[in-house]
């Protein structure tokens, strides 16, 4: 880890260093040079671009991206847009709930696997199985499944239960729990996965401690276990988070936005804005938003976790 | 696309066979004219098949590039392949504004040449579609079709299950729709696409406020109209329509008219296209469907349709192609061929379908009395118009908003527009 870092510094710092430090900086020359193609991508594509695209947020680009200055318009519509209300309402209650729930149902499943089950081969490829699915292929089997014609809710009225109603894609106050319901069948099973490679790592020993203390089970996993597991934890809120900040083609898959674009997303308002409107100023207004959302959540924390002290 | 990966199948049978393959490699180089559309539902499928047919005729190949999921799925991948460098050979739009940018950053090509050649200023008919083809003197594509939208379509059977008069106006529509509903029918079936509830409010507009009131507003951008007592009827009538639009639960706009043809729905305000299924399910105007233009209030025709565009290429041997498939498309026998199929009108106001049903006469007459007015996309710019669409989904889907609350919205987007 140390080492990395230092090689990291090094390169930032440029010019100066090889003056000083010629041998150093030619040490692992060849590994270097590897990475340059990376490093390259990485300053066009996403610094570049993304410098592009705030630019031209601020001008009034329809089809084609031009630099007519349009000031702050962009921002301004994009705020008095109902639908982006609505689109970043959604983003935040499925983002709240699904990062909520595939932690814990994902650390949960984890645990009780954990707990040496009889064919837990078997558990852990049916809870990882969804995974191996795409968005597009999850968001149109949920569709079908609570299709209230052809889905859950026929099912359960051909059973006999005639006034059984759950058509969450259809009902505009409640689509986006429908949403949920899908992401987290998708996603609950890789968290699972991390969270038992984590469990797995734990030291048979402080089980073994905590039980000659008398400590219960439950409690072990509360005060000591958990807290053992942060960078697992880190590791997974990562992940979650950076597939809710994108979610995209589940939508598109299950409702299209629908009904009544009560399922929009901000990614789709982009989208949306972009090629069927033909209006870029506007898409890239929103994207820069998206942009700054994250920067705004992901700074302090990068600075807790990485600035404040350094880890081995 | 395509053609690259037939390229590679060339080659490498080239390869393999030598000079078997050579000819293989002549002959696909004859050209592949690769066209980009979006019409796939049955009857649409059908029509476009009849181009395709007078296209193969002429010695070329022709590539279909059919896009499945309407014009809003299809355009934004027509437009990022022109300006990513990979151009089709010739694109399907709807003629108006949606090309402007395109053809002002030069990105297509200009048939004036062609145009005054055949003769397209005498021949079109009305004069309306040319010039929404037309860019500061200059002809950019080439009408294929008159669509209106201006229609509604009834199922007999529905009417007859139910055992009610079929409506021969909206006011009657609107009196039968709660026994219709009684009897187990979706009296209105609308798809959940947003451009249909558009579709749908406009036609209202133009039925119940007039034509005047919609040109003020589409045209003229006159917020004060959109925001006054002719639009707040077209508002008041619309969500009484979205009550009976509920239960439709389908997202294309075929299946929503199959829901009429075969008889689960009473009617679907829907333009002529919609023709192009009924006649694909074996279905007669005036037994097993009636149609009412207007929605039997006061019937004015939009003369909107699709015209074909194409983007300007470097190999001149592609450039006739193109010019020589815009001609094509004018020709007397297409239009008779691809506008019988599609139930749209012809172009030319000298060739005459051969056998016009009921629907597509009376379609045919008010276009020569001269009722007919510039389509919503030759007036309103594709941001404005999706705005809209936003809205208009947002208020049939919900069951809250109200009629006014959707009018103060509608008029400020009209206020806003470019």
């Amino acid at each position: 880890m140390s080492t990395t870092h230092d090689e990291v510094s090094s390169l930032a710092d440029g010019p100066s260093v090889p003056a000083r430090r010629p041998v150093r900086f030619l040490r692992n020359w060849s590994a270097k040079l590897a990475t340059v193609p990376m490093i390259a991508t990485a300053l066009v594509i996403f610094v570049g671009c993304t410098g592009w695209t705030v630019i031209h947020s601020f001008t009034n680009s329809k089809l084609l991206p031009k630099l007519n200055w349009a000031g702050l318009d962009q921002y301004r519509r994009l705020w008095s847009t109902p639908k982006w209300y609505v689109s970043i309402e959604n983003l935040a209650v499925f983002g709240a709930l699904s990062l909520i729930f595939t932690l814990v149902i994902g650390f949960v499943l984890a645990a009780l696997l954990d707990r040496k089950v009889r064919g837990e081969d078997v558990f852990r490829t049916i809870f990882l199985y969804p995974f191996a699915l795409s968005f597009i292929v999850t968001g149109l089997a949920w569709q079908w499944i609570l299709n209230p014609e052809l889905g859950l809710q026929s099912v359960i009225r051909s059973w006999g239960w005639d006034s059984f109603t759950f058509d969450p894609l259809y009902n505009a106050r409640i689509v986006i729990y429908g949403l949920l319901i899908a992401a987290l069948w998708q996603g609950t099973g890789l968290v699972m996965c991390i969270m038992l490679a984590g469990l797995r790592g734990i030291d048979e020993e402080i089980w073994k401690a905590a039980r000659v203390d008398g400590i219960p089970t439950w409690k072990t996993y509360t005060h000591v276990i958990i807290p053992m597991m942060r960078p697992v934890f880190v590791t997974s809120l990562v992940l979650i988070a950076s597939g809710i900040v994108k979610v995209y083609d589940l939508v598109i898959a299950q409702t299209g936005g629908g009904p009544g674009g009560a399922s929009a997303v901000p990614a789709m308002y982009v989208m949306e804005s972009m090629f069927s409107a033909q209006n870029l100023g506007q898409g890239f207004a929103a994207s820069t938003m998206m942009l700054l959302s994250v920067v705004i959540i992901l700074i302090p924390w990068a600075y807790l976790e990485f600035g404040g002290k350094k880890r081995g | 696309m395509i053609s690259v990966r037939e390229e590679k199948i060339v080659r490498l049978t080239t390869s393999l066979l030598g000079a078997t393959a050579l000819c293989a490699a002549t002959s696909a180089s004859a050209l592949d004219f690769e066209v980009t559309h979006w019409w796939t539902s049955g009857g649409e499928a059908n029509a476009v098949s009849k181009i395709a047919e007078a296209w193969n005729a002429t010695g070329n190949t022709w590539v279909d590039g059919a896009i499945a999921g309407g014009g809003d799925t299809a355009r934004p991948i027509m437009i990022s392949r022109i300006l990513g460098g990979d151009p089709m050979d010739a694109f399907q739009f709807n003629h108006g504004r949606q090309a402007e940018e395109l053809i002002e950053a030069g990105l297509l090509l200009d048939l004036t040449d062609v145009a005054e050649e055949q003769g397209w200023k005498e021949k079109i008919n009305p004069p309306s579609l040319l010039d929404a083809c037309t860019y500061e003197g200059r002809i950019y594509c080439a009408p294929i079709n008159i669509h209106s939208w201006q229609w509604m379509w009834l199922s007999r059977k529905a009417y007859e299950d139910a055992g009610l008069p079929v409506p021969t106006d909206w006011d009657s529509f609107i009196d039968s729709a709660d026994e219709l509903r009684a009897a187990g029918k979706v009296p209105l079936a609308l798809g959940g696409q947003p451009w249909q509830a558009t579709g749908a409010f406009n036609v209202m507009a133009t039925a119940l406020a007039g034509e005047d009131a919609y040109l003020a507003v589409n045209r003229d951008k006159d917020a004060e109209v959109a925001g006054g007592p002719d639009y707040a009827k077209v508002f008041e009538a619309a969500a009484v329509a979205r009550d009976f639009a509920m239960g439709s639960n389908v997202q294309d706009w075929n299946q929503a008219t199959n829901m009429v043809i075969t008889g689960q729905a009473g009617a679907q305000i829907m333009g002529d296209w919609a023709q192009g299924e009924f006649a694909l399910a074996g279905q007669t105007a005036g037994t097993d469907y009636d149609c009412l233009p207007g929605l039997g209030e006061q019937a004015v025709l939009d003369a909107g349709g699709d015209a074909f565009f194409f983007p300007v290429q470097d190999d001149p041997e592609v450039t006739a192609a193109q010019k020589q498939f815009a001609a094509m498309l004018l020709s007397p026998e297409v239009q008779v061929a691809f506008n019988a199929a599609k139930g749209s009108l012809p172009v030319r106001g000298d060739v005459n379908l051969e056998s016009v049903n009921e629907c597509t006469k009376k379609g045919l007459d008010l276009l020569a009395a001269g009722n007919v007015m510039p389509a919503g996309t030759t007036l309103l710019s594709p941001d404005t118009t999706q705005q809209i669409n936003d809205l208009m989904t947002e208020f049939w889907a919900s069951d809250s908003m109200s009629a006014a609350d959707a009018q103060a919205r509608y008029a400020e987007i009209i206020a806003n527009a470019d």
